[in-house]
């Protein structure tokens, strides 16, 4: 964390993080994501590009999914924030990481937690999950080992096993 | 941390959001979606000394439809003014236009009325606002005042809003059922800024187009109507190919284009020429695309 000159200033914040209140004094300019990997070592939302073009640090606010690198810490007072690791944790991510798995849809992993949680909040969406609508909903994460191919594949894969 | 030190303000009001833009004024910045702001705050190319965060001001999240309008407030988010759109016909060109805006997570958090305040030449919102003909509302200390599409986007970055005033909501008038509307960008990648894009509509009484709305964004320094291919199109017959056609290269002659040293001058006519023939074409037929 950086030294805090006279003209940085401190919010209090207490926010749901994976179902837990957390309560903390944060700079005001520090990211949402920032805060949940550096302070408190949720390490799973990765900081790729950090202006909102590569989708690594995609976290899940009051339901939905956004940036973590574009959203402040202090705007997430009183708001509830579900990370990988809470999706893991729930169960809620386990068709689509069960597919990632059987397909090899990951090879370096770092865009894997943006994918997860993006694909999910579509396959819960209820749009019809056909190949080029999967391609559009992850089209702003991006994944620089697996050409999208497996990931497309291991997501319409999930689609279809939830369907069942 | 990579943004520069900024004092940070999250009112509950309109009044008192005003009240801080008022004694900031140029030093302030209001952040409703944040995402342009955001990156830019983090690449350093802003650095106000204030952020008035609007967010926790519930009037500005409203989305009213009555018989006469569309109002979407400030907070609205592109996802929720896109849900609301695809489900209702007369919106079609709303939601064909917000579908290209950047990604899901984006749009789950950005907001029209943020990227009209933006005024960046190349996003669909502003086009989308001049296309229906919408108003801007603003709102200041000194009290509120609405401004026609027409007359807000000055130039890139730049509107008729004053430093103390921040845009509260933008209506976009209902358009009557005789009015048929087509979309088109063309982008490198799926949800990257287009190179060029067009948000058309027609009016057609009788078989007859009576008023022409051709505007396109990502080809000049604000939204731009093709005025001259707009006066060809009046009083013609939509599914007349030959009428279509001089449409498309009286824009493709005659609009103002802002070249950038990546896409000349001209490849973007070249590209607003093929974008007006392929929208026409498509609102030959009733019901448009």
């Amino acid at each position: 964390m950086a030294d805090p000159g006279e003209d940085e200033s401190f919010r209090d914040i207490t926010v749901r993080v994976n179902g837990e209140s957390v309560r903390a004094r944060i700079p005001v300019r520090l990211s949402l994501v920032d805060w949940l990997r550096d302070h408190l070592g949720l390490t799973g939302s990765h900081v790729g590009c950090e202006h909102g073009v590569c989708g690594a640090c995609t976290v899940v606010v009051d339901g939905t999914c956004l940036r973590g690198c574009l959203m402040l810490a202090v705007q997430a007072d009183g708001a509830s924030v579900e990370t990988i690791e809470g999706a893991t944790q729930s169960g809620r991510l386990r068709a689509l990481q069960e597919a990632f798995y059987a397909r090899a849809a990951l090879q370096c992993g770092f865009c894997t937690p943006g994918m997860l949680l993006t694909a999910a909040e579509f396959l819960e969406g209820g749009e019809a999950p056909d190949r080029d609508a999967i391609r559009e909903a992850l089209s702003g994460n991006y994944c620089r080992c697996t050409g999208y191919e497996a990931i497309v594949d291991a997501v319409a894969a999930a689609a279809h096993s939830r369907e069942r | 941390m990579k943004p520069a030190p900024f004092a940070y303000h999250a009112p509950d009001s309109l009044d008192e959001a005003l009240a801080l833009l008022e004694a900031h004024g140029e030093d302030a910045q209001i952040l409703a979606g944040g995402q342009s702001l955001m990156p830019m705050l983090a690449l350093r190319m802003a650095a106000p000394a204030c952020l008035i965060d609007i967010n926790r001001i519930a009037s500005l999240r409203r989305l009213e439809e009555t018989d006469e309008a569309l109002r979407v407030g400030a907070c609205v988010r592109h996802a929720e003014l896109l849900r609301h759109a695809a489900s209702v016909p007369h919106w079609s060109l709303v939601a064909a236009c917000l579908r290209e805006v950047a990604h899901p997570g984006i749009r789950n958090r950005g907001t029209p009325c943020g990227s009209i305040a933006l005024a960046d030449p190349a996003a669909e919102a502003p086009a989308l606002a001049v296309a229906l003909d919408a108003s801007i509302h603003l709102a200041s200390r000194r009290g509120e005042r609405r401004i026609a599409v027409g007359d807000f986007f000055l130039g890139i970055y730049e509107t008729a809003r004053e430093a103390d005033e921040m845009i509260v909501a933008v209506s976009f008038p209902r358009p009557g059922a005789d009015w048929r509307f087509g979309f088109e960008e063309i982008a490198r990648r799926r949800g990257d800024y287009a190179l060029a894009g067009l948000c058309a509509g027609l009016k057609v009484v009788d078989g007859r187009i009576e008023q022409a709305r051709l505007v396109f964004f990502g080809v000049g320094d604000r939204p731009m109507r093709a005025d001259e291919a707009e006066a060809i199109l009046c009083g013609g017959d939509p599914a007349d190919a030959q009428l279509r056609a001089r449409a498309a290269e009286a824009a493709m002659a005659r609009i103002e284009v802002s070249g950038s040293a990546e896409y000349g001058v001209a490849y973007k006519r070249h590209l607003a020429g093929v974008l007006t023939g392929r929208v026409l074409a498509r609102l030959a037929e009733a019901g448009g695309a």
